[in-house]
């Protein structure tokens, strides 16, 4: 049994909306992340998708104290780091580092490739052996860097060279939990395949665990062990990556994936066509009851009055909840069923 | 081709930089008949976006040269002077851009703007433009057009401007529309939403779209026929289903392998295309694909990097490689 490393629960974030003439005072809040659990085990990748405003993004920063929750509790290895002060945080701080969307915003232009890569060593006090220059373009060469270009700036780097950059300076720590925000969305296709790998390989073979953040379902696919999927600050179903993606029973999963245009046009298996009518509605007043209801074409009155807890459906696997008063039918296999490599199950010999 | 309402022969476009020249788009020809979908694939600087400017005439001639031509209906347009383009875009042709919030005026309505390029082309009363621009927000599938037409663009979200934005393209009912990336945006479930709107009035008004993306699966979703660009030149082209199935150079072959499916095994990594696009200040030589393929080897000597390669007219690839293809 692998370890349970970061624990959420209940985790809440609602952001103040201030009105009001001629002194502005709270006036409502925009509940981006509204009560969530989530639980990522060591060694693996946890992906957390959703459209925008769903609140995923948010979660990344509450999980890496980059905001302060409003309610709820977050556990990293047994200790509660909810509302640990910054000297309390700095040990954990090392061990969970992030990866961010913008690879142009996220890198000091005014210093050197080497500098930032060295910087977290510097804060923290770490001299490696060999002295931190060294390891610096060890770094460099993991993420698949030229070394040489230690003292070169951020601008003489194209895009993935840039992200590969922010990868070599969130590992400077050796993390056991990198929080990855949409790290490749900014990438054209060929580009984004690189990183994907190098990745996927640095979870294999150091261990790390990953909150995969991202829009691209098919990415999210690609690089997860277990999926969650959001909507408008709410986990609608959770579970093992084929569950989600081959057996959905959330109606929003559903309509998900049937809007994935697929690039081999008619060579996959044939998926029933979704069309959710709308837009997601305004985080600020949410809809009672279940928030997909203004846009599920199974909407009862049950679903205004009460809301749906995530739990496991009758003909769900193990591991597999989802919040829906009604949900779906276990799905036909698709023709194609996925193997999975052992290298990639984090629960094998191979994976640590 | 007779029946091609856009046919574009030997277009370049180059741009003075400080830097130098950039060669944006190298020699690019293509057709696109009546009522149906060109799709234009590439990735960031393959030039498809300069390509969809050059055929509304809308580069800058101070920093732009345009060469080659861009017939549209049997009418020239490279090198028409500005009355003759401004009488051609918004009725002849019109365009739907990515971003909708920069597109739009801040200032105007969307029902003035949507109504401005209507009265301008056909000489309606302000009444009449007003009618027709809640036609039209109907049309795209606003819900209550008649209240939303006095809307500013900040009142819409971002997938009901990008429905504006089509009604105003469409308003003088264009016989080409350019679309580039139209949906980039967007959300998943926005943007089936839109593909299928583009669809839809497609089939209603029999116009021809050059659909510019990056993302093969809005192609295959939305396309007829596609054309893939690397570094300014076309690559491939072909049916959506013919160069999808059977694609046959390299270029084509690393972009679906990079790409992450949701049907297929993932017990493989992703097959990505080494190294990055070349700089467009100083093309390689030869095939511009030649310094990220694996196959010029099996081409044997030093074709690839000094012979170019030529698209053959119909389906077909700019390769060395020949009759064997396969990956």
């Amino acid at each position: 049994m692998t370890e349970d490393i970061l624990i959420a629960e209940g985790l809440t974030k609602h952001f103040p909306v201030l009105g009001g003439f001629p002194f502005r005072r709270r006036v409502g809040a925009v509940q981006a992340v509204d009560g969530i659990d989530l639980t990522v085990r060591a060694g693996e990748s946890f992906g957390l998708v959703g459209e925008s405003g769903c609140g995923k993004s948010t979660t990344g920063r509450l999980l890496t104290r980059l905001l302060e929750p409003t309610a709820g509790r977050i556990h990293y290895r047994g200790r509660d780091i909810t509302h640990a002060t910054r000297k309390e945080l700095a040990p954990v701080r090392s061990e969970i580092q992030m990866i961010f969307q913008d690879p142009y915003a996220s890198l000091n232009p005014r210093q050197t490739v080497g500098r930032i890569v060295s910087g977290p060593m510097e804060i923290n006090g770490i001299d490696p052996p060999g002295g931190r220059t060294a390891r610096a373009r060890e770094l460099l060469e993991t993420v698949g860097l030229n070394p040489e270009h230690y003292n070169r700036f951020p601008h003489e780097f194209s895009g993935g060279q840039r992200q590969r950059i922010g990868i070599a300076r969130a590992l400077a720590l050796d993390p056991k939990v990198i929080v990855a925000d949409e790290p490749v969305s900014a990438l054209d296709v060929s580009i984004q395949a690189q990183v994907v790998n190098l990745l996927a390989r640095l979870r294999r073979e150091l261990g790390i665990a990953f909150v995969f953040i991202a829009h691209d379902l098919a990415v999210v696919r690609h690089f997860s062990q277990r999926v969650a999927v959001m909507y408008l600050g709410k986990i609608v179903e959770e579970g093992p990556r084929d569950d989600i993606y081959h057996r959905p029973r959330h109606p929003y999963t559903h309509a998900l994936l049937s809007a994935v245009p697929d690039p081999d046009g008619d060579g996959g298996p044939v998926r029933e066509r979704i069309r959710l009518a709308g837009d997601v509605p305004s985080p600020v007043q949410p809809p009672s009851g279940c928030r997909f209801r203004t846009r599920c074409w199974k909407a009862r009155d049950v679903c205004a009055e009460v809301e749906p807890v995530l739990a496991r459906a009758d003909g769900s696997g193990p591991g597999h909840v989802s919040a829906c008063h009604f949900p779906e039918p276990p799905t036909v296999e698709r023709a194609t069923e996925v193997i999975l490599d052992p290298a990639l199950d984090p629960s094998s010999p191979a994976g640590d | 081709m007779d029946d091609a309402f856009l046919s574009v022969r030997d277009l370049h476009v180059r741009f003075r930089t400080e830097d130098g020249t950039v060669h944006a788009v190298d020699g690019l020809s293509f057709d696109v008949p009546r009522g149906r979908t060109l799709g234009i694939v590439g990735e960031s600087g393959s030039g498809k976006s300069a390509t969809g400017l050059a055929v509304l005439g809308l580069h800058d001639p101070r920093t732009t040269t345009v060469t080659g031509s861009v017939r549209l209906g049997g009418q020239e347009i490279t090198g028409a002077p500005e009355p003759v383009l401004e009488k051609l875009r918004g009725n002849t042709v019109a365009m739907v851009f990515q971003d909708s919030l920069t597109a739009l005026s801040p200032y105007h309505t969307v029902g003035h703007q949507i109504a401005e390029p209507f009265r301008k082309h056909t000489g309606a009363s302000r009444r009449e433009a007003r009618q027709r621009a809640v036609d039209m927000l109907g049309k795209v599938g606003i819900p209550h057009p008649a209240l939303r037409v006095d809307d500013y663009p900040h009142q819409f979200s971002g997938g009901m401007r990008q429905r504006a934005m089509i009604a105003m393209a469409l308003v003088c009912d264009p016989q080409l529309l350019i679309a580039d990336e139209p949906t980039t945006a967007l959300d998943v479930t926005v943007q089936a939403q839109i593909l299928d709107l583009l669809k839809d009035l497609q089939q209603q008004t029999g116009t021809a779209i050059v659909l510019i993306t990056h993302d093969l699966g809005v192609v295959a979703r939305t396309a007829d026929d596609v054309l893939v660009m690397y570094a300014g030149r076309a690559a491939e082209r072909g049916t959506v289903r013919d160069v999808l199935r059977t694609p046959r150079h390299p270029y084509t072959w690393g972009l679906l392998g990079s790409m992450p499916r949701l049907w297929t095994p993932v017990d493989q990594p992703l097959t990505p295309v080494p190294g990055a696009p070349p700089s467009l200040l100083t093309p390689p030589p030869g095939c511009p694909f030649h310094p990220r393929c694996a196959h010029t080897e099996r081409v044997g000597g030093d074709r690839c990097r000094t012979e170019r390669p030529e698209l053959p007219p119909g389906r077909g690839a700019a390769c060395h490689l020949g009759e064997e293809r396969t990956r």
